[in-house]
């Protein structure tokens, strides 16, 4: 029988023959931690304990969430992890680099074939890469912080094939944003997804980081895009590593399959308060919207600001709506200011943030008060997600959100 | 014995507690705020005993463990639901707030009398008697262990 190719990933680690369902404990080749869920971990590291982590040059850390501290108590937590970082010689990429999905890969911290786990559920985002990636929690992190290894259930596979070539204004966010809409939030719950198609193969990093990221809004553990020479270029100069061919058999067995012919997709939107409740753009078109925002792990690389900024064009964003911009990491925000982009921004009206998180989660800035509306290009729309719980969060690309921004209401991005 | 407290299907993290307190990590004041503006009497009410009783995907969202820490600083030591999303059931697991599957959750009903006996694989609430799934063999001995804190010490 074929293996997947998250099986053939565990029979490598674990040094024998691997299958879905099989539990087994596996070594891991990076772990990552941020501000919110880092802490956490390290209290409880101490209490199992630990005295030396298992590997400093394995762990990753960084702050993303609430930068620069947004509150004493996220200060307190900052400095704790700092003195964590130096007491154990890890490097901490503080609060300097960026949102982490997007500073992993782009630090080349992961390469294709690793088992990595961070304390973040959007951790599937280096799927892109060929990663096996998966999010843990505090205690699980402690425990990989100790050991350097975790315990594992070897998922199934849903073969996700799409091909053919997006329309205009049509992209990767509105592919997995469809998908989410089809599988369903709980759809994917303990397998892996798995990206193949001539659609993946044209698609570069950056779309292949969105659709990853989102593998988790299906309840996916792992949403992984196999590695060819796009993924070896992209790597090429931020890591050393060889490349070599990782795909699943050609009789893997796979839990389900899935085929897409994106020359027919539409713009989509999540509507709220569920990730999989998609419609065609064209179903809330005309919806009154406060804000907007572009950025976060999922849409908030150079790419997608050079969509915005074509839409934009000579425009100006609607002076009813607040738009904020937030890239997701240094790298990302001097590729759009070289660019010229941020100047062109400003002056249509938008505010632009430092590399972090921004709104997605809710902890830090760009707060929503009851019975507001925003159009965000992250990840998740939950009632309550973007700061009130009477206020109302779509999901779309950044084109749509873009043409949406100077409208001031929904807009299909082929109509600006 | 305890009270149930009835959710639905996809009762997402952000739910249980909201991004902007999750710089806490004391279980009782994280308790405050569970369910705060989404069920804002949870916080006021809940006893030492109280079952939350879910739909399907209980707990989808993030991998913030201050969700099940909340709940066990509200006292509340198992959450039964249809299905549970992977990093929150095991978060569950390890927190010692356990999360046990049972497919009639729509026949539970919020505010009913509640007892669960792992042991015997039952939940009784309102009188009746609904079967529990067994927690898994490799998530069983986490569990045994009093919790993965404990496992880990024991190595």
């Amino acid at each position: 029988m074929g293996m997947t190719i998250s099986e053939k990933i565990f029979s490598r680690h674990c040094k024998k023959g691997c299958k879905a369902g099989d539990v087994v404990m596996a070594p891991v080749d990076a772990a990552m931690i941020h501000d919110i869920t880092g802490p956490l971990a390290i209290n409880v590291f101490r209490d199992m304990g630990g005295d030396k982590v298992f590997d400093p040059k394995k762990i990753i850390m960084l702050f993303d969430h609430q930068i620069p501290a947004d509150s004493i108590n996220a200060a307190e937590n900052h400095v704790m992890m700092r003195e964590f970082a130096k007491e154990q010689g890890i490097y901490n990429y503080d609060i300097k680099e960026g949102v982490c999905h997007q500073v992993v890969p782009e630090k080349g911290r992961v390469k294709p074939g690793d088992i990595v786990v961070g304390s973040d559920s959007h951790t599937c985002t280096y799927g892109a890469l060929g990663v096996f990636a998966t999010g843990i929690g505090s205690t699980d992190m402690a425990y990989v912080l100790k050991f350097g290894e975790l315990y594992f259930r070897v998922p199934e596979t849903i073969k996700v094939s799409a091909d053919g070539k997006f329309g205009d204004r049509v992209g990767p966010k509105d592919l997995i944003l469809s998908l989410a809409g089809d599988i369903r939030a709980d759809g994917a719950t303990y397998k892996a997804l798995e990206f193949c198609g001539s659609t993946f193969l044209d698609m570069e990093i950056p779309g292949r980081l969105t659709c990853s990221n989102m593998a988790i809004e299906m309840g996916a553990k792992a949403g992984i895009v196999p590695p060819d020479k796009k993924t070896w270029d992209y790597l090429k100069d931020r890591c050393t590593c060889t490349p070599f061919t990782l795909e699943s058999d050609p009789d893997a067995k796979y839990s389900e399959e899935r085929s897409y012919d994106v020359s027919e997709l539409n713009p989509k939107v999540a509507v709220p308060h569920n990730v999989d409740n998609v419609v065609d753009v064209s179903e809330v078109a005309g919806k009154h919207i406060d804000q907007v925002f572009i950025g976060s792990c999922t849409n908030g690389r150079f790419e997608d600001f050079k969509e915005a900024a074509d839409i934009l064009g000579d425009n100006v964003f609607s002076k009813d709506v607040r738009v904020i911009l937030v890239p997701a990491s240094k790298d990302e925000y001097v590729k759009v200011l070289k660019a010229g982009l941020i100047e062109k921004f400003i002056d249509a009206g938008a505010l632009v943030e430092a590399p972090c998180c921004g709104p997605c989660m809710g902890g830090a800035f760009g707060l929503l008060a009851p019975g507001e509306v925003s159009l965000s290009t992250s990840n998740r729309n939950f009632r309550g997600r973007q700061g009130s719980t009477e206020a109302f969060v779509y999901l779309s690309s950044p084109a749509t959100a873009a043409a949406s921004a100077i409208k001031g209401v929904i807009t299909d991005p082929r109509e600006v | 014995m305890g009270r149930v407290w009835k959710f639905g299907d996809d009762i997402d993290t952000d739910a249980i507690i909201p991004g902007r307190f999750l710089t806490i990590y004391d279980p009782k004041e994280l308790a405050s705020h569970a369910f705060e503006g989404t069920r804002d009497e949870f916080s006021k009410e809940a006893k030492d005993g109280d079952v939350i009783v879910g739909g399907k995907n209980f707990g989808c969202g993030s991998s913030r463990e201050h969700a099940p820490i909340a709940l066990k600083g509200a006292g509340v030591k198992y959450i039964v639901a249809k299905s549970f999303a992977r990093i929150f059931y095991r978060n569950s697991i390890n927190t010692g707030v356990l999360p046990v599957v049972c497919k009639d959750t729509d026949k539970i009903s919020d505010g009913e009398e509640v007892t669960v006996n792992l042991k015997e694989a039952y939940i009784e609430a309102g009188g009746n008697r609904y079967p529990l799934e067994p927690i898994p063999g490799f998530m069983q001995e986490i569990v045994d262990a009093g919790g993965l804190v404990e496992y880990a010490k024991r190595r």
